[in-house]
C-alpha cells in the first residue's frame, strides 16, 4: 500500500534549503562572476526547479517505477513491437569504463576497440540483411526509414532523375508514410490483398516512372510472409524504383531468409527489438540501415572503415562516403544500444539467431491455435512471429471490444496487446509472444482470454480494477492540456 | 540457447496442437527460391564470461578518461553524474518498460516524463516541452521544421555561424532536398555580429536558429537576436547548455519561441557521442504545432489524478503523412535520467556546477593563455566554459603534448568547416572545463605544456 506523498509530484515535496547533491567548493580563485559573464546576460534569478533531499529522489522515483509493468516483472505480448527479454548481461558489458566513457572527439588512434566493435556490428548487420552497405547513424527506425529515403533522392538525383512518389501498403506503420513525407515525396496508400497480402493489381497501377521507393515490412504487420516478394520487386525494379524494408519484423525470418536476397534493396533494423536493447519506455532506439552496393556512396558519414595496411593503431577510421547525402545527426549513432545489440549477436551467433526466430514463430502460431475459437484470425493460416486476431465477434455477441480485453488482461498480470492496429482489422488485437516466453506462460495467457470473454460485459467496461488508476479521461486531457506541474500542488 | 524457455518435448506437443511436423514446416510460407540455403556467417557464438573477457579486451583497446583527464567539449561534455541516477536508471520496472500506450500499466513513467517536461520547463522559462527528441542535432531540424509550419514559410532559414557545425550539417540534409534556403551568418571573432543576422533576415525567413552559449563557447546577443527575429515575423530558436541555464537568463526570459539543447550533460555518460537526449521546449502557443511526445496530467474514471500520452492526433501513428514529425521512439531513458539529475541538483546545485564549471573555465583559459606559443582565439568574448585556444607550433602537436601528459583536449576546429573558415582556424582546438576538473589538473597541464 503506498501512501499518499508516494505519487505526489516531486514539485509537492520540495522545501526551501533542501538539496540532493553536493559538489565541492571552488579550489580555483573565484572572481565576482560578473567580471567574467556580462550582465545582460545573466540570469536574474534562480530556476525553479525543486529543493529535495537524494533520499527524496529514490523514493519518489522508486514508487514511481514500481506503478509499471515492464519485460522483468510481466508478460507484454505486445505486437508490432518485439517486447522480449533484455539480457542484464548487456548492462554491464555496456556499462565498462572504457566503453560508456568515450568521447566522440577522441583520438581515433584511442578508439581502436570501440571502433572495431562498431565494424564489426557493420558486418554482422550486412551479413544478417544481404545488403552489403551498413550505416549505424539512424537513431531510430523511423530515422532510419527517413535516412534511406534521402539516400534513394540522392542516388536518383546522381542518375539525373528525379522521382515523386513513395508507395507504402495501407497496413504500413505509421512511420512509414511520415518519413517519406518529411523526405519531401508524395505518398500513396495501397489496398491490402483479401490475405492481407500487398495487392499487386494495385501495385501494378500505381507504378510508374515517378516510382522512387516501395516500402514494405516483411512479414508484414499481420504477421505474414509476404509470398510474392520478388515478384513485387522486380515490379518495382521494372519501373527502376527501389524497394525498402521496414525490418520492424527481422526477428521472424533470421537466418531463414533475408531482405537482400528476397529482392529489397535497403532496409532498417531495429536494434531495440530484434536485437533486445530495451525499450527503455520510449527508447532510446537504434536503427542502422543496409542497402545495396550501388547505394554506398549516398550513405550518411561517417561510416567505419577498415584499413588492414594501415599504421598500427589506425586500422578502424571513420570515413564519410563520396556521394554522402550529410549527417543525419550530430556523432555517429546511438553506439550504446548498438553495444548491446553486438551483445546480443556475439551471445548468439548463427544458430542461436535461427533459433530465436523458430522459437519466436512458434510461440506465435501455438497461441493462435490456443485462442483460434474465441479470438480468430482473419488473415493467413499460419503466421510469422506475431497475428492479428479480431474481437469482432465478441463485440457483436455481447459488447466486449478489443480495447475491454486488452484493459482487463491487466488485471490478471498481463500487459495488453497492441490494439486497434494494424487499421486494416476490425477490432484488431495484436499479439506477438517472442520466443522468450514458455510454454505455461502462453497457456496461463490464452486461458484468461477465454475466462474474460466469459465475464460480465459491465464489470469488463470499467476494467482495469487492480491497477493504481482506471480509464483515464483523455478527452478531458486533449481539451484543456495539462503539460506541466502545477505551482499550486 | 540461454534466452529460449520451451523444451524439445514442450516443442513438439506445441507442434502437436498448431497441427504440423517441424519447426522448418513453420516457415512455408517462404518460397523455397528465397531461403538462405547456409548459415549465417557470423562470429562463432560467446558464453557469458567468454563474451565478458572479449570487453575487457576490446574496453583496454580504448584510451578513457580513467586514463587520461578529459576536457573535451564540442557538444558532449564529461560533467558528474551522480550515483543515484544510475541507480534509477537501472531499475528494470523502467529501462524495459514500453512506450506507456497503456496508462494504466504505465503510470510509473509516465508521472516520470511529466515531471521531466515541468523541470525542462522551470531550467528553460519555456511554457511546454515535450517528453524528448533523439539528440541536440536533430532538434535544430525539428524546430526548423516547426517555425515552418508555425509562420508558413517554407523556403528558408537563418542559422548563425557559430551554431555546432554537425548540427548545421543535420539541418542541411533534413532541409536542402525540400528546396528550402539555409543561410549562415558568418560568425566573426568567435561571435556573430547582431548587425550581420539583420541583413540576413527578411520576411520570407521561418526562423533563425541562435546557438548561446555558441560552439567555440562564447555568448552570442541572444537576446537580441530573438529581437531581431520577431522583428521579421520569424521564430526565434535557442540551442542552449543545460548545465548553463544555473547562472545565465533563460531563454524563456528573453522570449524565445523555441528553445532545445543536448542534454547530454545531465546525467548521461559520453558513451561514445549516445545515445543522448533532445530537449525541445516552446511557447504554449504552438503546443499542438509541436513534434514529438506529450505528456498530459487528467483523471481517471474515479477522478483520480493521472496522466496520458496527450494530443497524439498529432503523431505518426495518427496523423500518418500529415503528422508533426515521424518521431515514434524517443529517448525516454535518457529523458528519465535527466529528470533525476535535475531533481537531485534542484536549484542551488545546478548554479553550483554552472558557477564551478564557469570559474574552473576562466583559470584554465589563463593559465592556458600564459603558455608561449598558445593564446585564446578569441580574447575579448565573454565564455562559460569551453574555449579555443591557438598554438602557433599547429593543433596537432598541441593536442599530442597534451596526450603525452595524459590529458585530452579538442576537437581541434580543423576537423569541421565553416562558413568564412579563417586561417586561424587551422591550429586552434576546443577545451571544455566542466566541475569535474580540478585546479591541481589544470596546473599540470599547464606545467607540461610549458616544458
Amino acid at each position: 500500500m503506498r501512501n499518499k506523498l508516494a505519487t505526489q509530484s516531486l514539485f509537492a515535496l520540495s522545501q526551501p534549503g533542501r538539496r540532493g547533491a553536493q559538489f565541492p567548493a571552488a579550489d580555483v580563485p573565484v572572481k565576482p562572476l560578473e567580471e567574467l559573464i556580462p550582465a545582460q546576460a545573466l540570469a536574474t534569478e534562480p530556476t525553479g526547479l525543486p529543493e529535495v533531499t537524494e533520499s527524496d529522489v529514490i523514493r519518489h522515483f522508486v514508487n514511481l517505477s514500481t506503478l509499471n509493468m515492464c519485460v522483468d516483472t510481466h508478460f507484454y505480448p505486445l505486437g508490432s513491437c518485439t517486447m522480449k527479454y533484455n539480457p542484464k548481461r548487456h548492462e554491464r558489458l555496456s556499462s565498462l569504463p572504457g566503453i560508456v566513457d568515450l568521447h566522440p572527439y577522441q583520438n581515433q588512434a584511442d578508439l581502436q576497440g570501440m571502433l572495431g566493435l562498431l565494424y564489426e556490428m557493420q558486418e554482422m548487420l550486412a551479413e544478417i540483411s544481404g545488403l552489403p552497405a551498413v550505416s549505424l547513424q539512424p537513431a531510430a527506425g523511423a530515422q532510419g526509414e527517413f535516412t534511406a529515403l534521402l539516400t534513394a533522392k540522392a542516388y536518383f538525383e546522381d542518375k539525373g532523375e528525379k522521382r515523386t512518389k513513395v508507395l507504402f501498403p495501407n497496413s504500413a506503420h505509421g512511420t512509414n508514410p511520415a518519413s517519406a513525407a518529411i523526405a519531401g515525396f508524395d505518398c500513396v496508400q495501397l489496398a491490402s490483398s483479401k490475405e492481407g497480402l500487398v495487392d499487386l493489381e494495385d501495385l501494378k497501377s500505381h507504378l510508374d516512372d515517378q516510382t522512387a521507393v516501395f516500402m514494405v515490412t516483411n512479414p508484414n504487420t499481420l504477421g505474414l510472409f509476404e509470398k510474392d516478394i520478388k515478384q513485387i520487386a522486380q515490379m518495382v525494379h521494372d519501373v527502376g524504383g527501389l524497394v525498402y524494408i521496414d525490418g520492424a519484423n527481422m526477428n521472424a525470418i533470421l537466418g531463414y531468409t533475408r531482405p537482400g536476397d528476397f529482392g529489397g534493396d535497403m532496409m532498417h533494423f531495429n536494434v531495440h527489438k530484434t536485437f533486445t536493447g530495451p525499450h527503455g519506455a520510449g527508447g532510446p532506439g537504434s536503427g542502422p540501415i543496409a542497402v545495396r552496393d550501388f547505394l554506398a556512396d549516398f550513405l550518411p558519414g561517417p561510416v567505419i572503415s577498415h584499413d588492414t595496411s594501415a599504421e598500427e593503431g589506425e586500422a578502424y577510421q571513420l570515413v564519410t562516403p563520396p556521394k554522402s547525402i550529410g549527417r543525419v545527426r550530430s556523432f555517429y549513432g546511438n553506439i550504446g544500444i548498438l553495444v548491446r545489440g553486438y551483445c546480443y549477436l556475439r551471445t548468439l551467433g548463427a544458430a542461436g539467431l535461427k533459433a530465436v526466430s523458430e522459437n519466436a514463430v512458434l510461440n506465435a502460431n501455438y497461441l493462435k491455435a490456443l485462442l483460434k475459437d474465441v479470438l480468430p484470425v482473419p488473415n493467413g493460416d499460419l503466421c510469422m512471429h506475431e497475428f492479428v486476431a479480431s474481437a469482432s465477434k465478441s463485440k457483436a455477441a455481447n459488447g466486449i471490444t478489443a480495447m475491454d480485453i486488452a484493459k482487463r488482461l491487466l488485471d490478471f498480470g498481463f500487459h495488453a496487446p497492441t490494439v486497434y492496429f494494424p487499421l486494416v482489422v476490425p477490432e484488431a488485437i495484436m499479439v506477438e509472444p517472442t520466443e522468450t516466453e514458455s510454454k505455461e506462460t502462453l497457456d496461463a495467457f490464452a486461458e484468461t482470454i477465454v475466462k474474460i470473454l466469459q465475464e460480465d460485459p459491465e464489470f469488463i467496461h470499467q476494467a482495469p480494477h487492480s491497477t493504481d488508476v482506471s480509464r483515464p479521461d483523455e478527452v478531458v486531457a486533449a481539451r484543456n492540456p495539462i503539460l506541466q506541474c502545477c505551482e499550486s500542488e | 540457447m540461454s534466452y529460449l524457455f520451451n523444451t524439445p518435448e514442450q516443442q513438439q506437443q506445441m507442434l502437436q496442437t498448431i497441427g504440423v511436423n517441424s519447426l522448418e514446416a513453420l516457415f512455408s510460407t517462404i518460397p523455397s527460391d528465397l531461403r538462405l540455403d547456409r548459415p549465417l556467417d557470423l562470429p562463432p557464438a560467446l558464453t557469458e564470461m567468454e563474451l565478458q573477457a572479449h570487453f575487457s579486451k576490446l574496453a583496454s583497446q580504448n584510451v578513457g578518461p580513467a586514463d587520461r583527464v578529459c576536457m573535451l567539449g564540442g557538444g558532449a561534455y564529461d560533467h558528474f553524474v551522480p550515483a543515484a541516477v544510475d541507480e534509477i536508471a537501472r531499475r528494470g520496472e523502467f529501462y524495459t518498460a514500453y512506450t506507456p500506450y497503456q496508462a494504466e500499466a504505465s503510470q510509473g513513467s509516465l508521472q516520470t516524463f511529466f515531471e521531466f517536461q515541468s523541470l525542462i520547463c522551470q531550467l528553460t522559462g519555456m511554457d511546454v516541452s515535450n517528453a524528448s527528441l533523439y539528440e541536440g542535432g536533430t532538434c535544430v531540424s525539428e524546430a526548423a521544421f516547426m517555425a515552418m509550419r508555425v509562420t508558413n514559410r517554407h523556403n528558408r532559414v537563418v542559422l548563425l555561424g557559430s551554431l555546432h557545425p554537425e548540427y548545421r550539417q543535420v539541418v542541411e540534409t533534413y532541409l536542402k532536398h525540400l528546396n528550402c534556403e539555409v543561410v549562415i551568418v558568418p560568425c566573426k571573432d568567435g561571435s556573430v555580429d547582431p548587425a550581420d543576422v539583420d541583413a540576413a533576415m527578411d520576411d520570407q525567413t521561418a526562423c533563425l536558429v541562435i546557438q548561446h552559449p555558441n560552439f567555440f563557447g562564447t555568448l552570442e546577443e541572444a537576446a537580441e537576436l530573438t529581437e531581431i527575429a520577431h522583428r521579421y515575423g520569424a521564430l526565434s530558436v535557442v540551442s542552449y547548455d543545460p548545465i548553463s541555464l544555473g547562472i545565465l537568463s533563460r531563454p524563456g526570459d528573453y522570449g524565445a519561441d523555441i528553445a532545445i539543447a543536448e542534454g547530454q550533460s545531465l546525467g548521461t555518460p559520453l558513451q561514445f557521442g549516445g545515445p543522448y537526449l533532445g530537449l525541445f521546449s516552446c511557447s504554449e502557443k504552438f503546443v499542438r504545432r509541436m513534434p514529438g511526445r506529450l505528456i498530459g496530467q487528467t483523471v481517471d474514471r474515479n477522478g483520480k489524478r493521472c496522466y496520458v500520452l496527450n494530443l497524439q492526433a498529432r503523431e505518426q501513428h495518427i496523423r500518418r503523412d500529415k503528422a508533426t514529425s515521424n518521431i515514434c521512439s524517443n529517448q525516454g531513458l535518457i529523458a528519465i535520467r535527466a529528470a533525476v539529475y535535475l531533481s537531485l541538483l534542484g536549484k542551488q546545485g545546478i548554479r553550483e556546477v554552472a558557477e564551478l564549471s564557469c570559474q574552473k573555465a576562466h583559470y584554465a583559459a589563463d593559465q592556458l593563455s600564459s603558455v608561449e606559443g598558445i593564446e585564446l582565439l578569441f580574447p575579448v568574448r565573454p565564455f562559460f566554459k569551453e574555449f579555443a585556444v591557438s598554438c602557433s607550433e599547429g593543433a596537432d602537436f598541441l593536442l599530442r603534448k597534451a596526450r603525452q601528459a595524459g590529458f585530452d583536449l579538442g576537437p581541434e576546429l580543423s576537423r569541421f568547416t565553416f562558413e568564412n573558415n579563417p586561417e586561424s582556424y587551422q591550429t586552434a582546438v576546443l577545451v571544455a572545463i566542466t566541475e569535474q576538473r580540478t585546479r591541481e589538473e589544470i596546473d599540470r597541464l599547464v606545467t607540461a605544456l610549458k616544458a
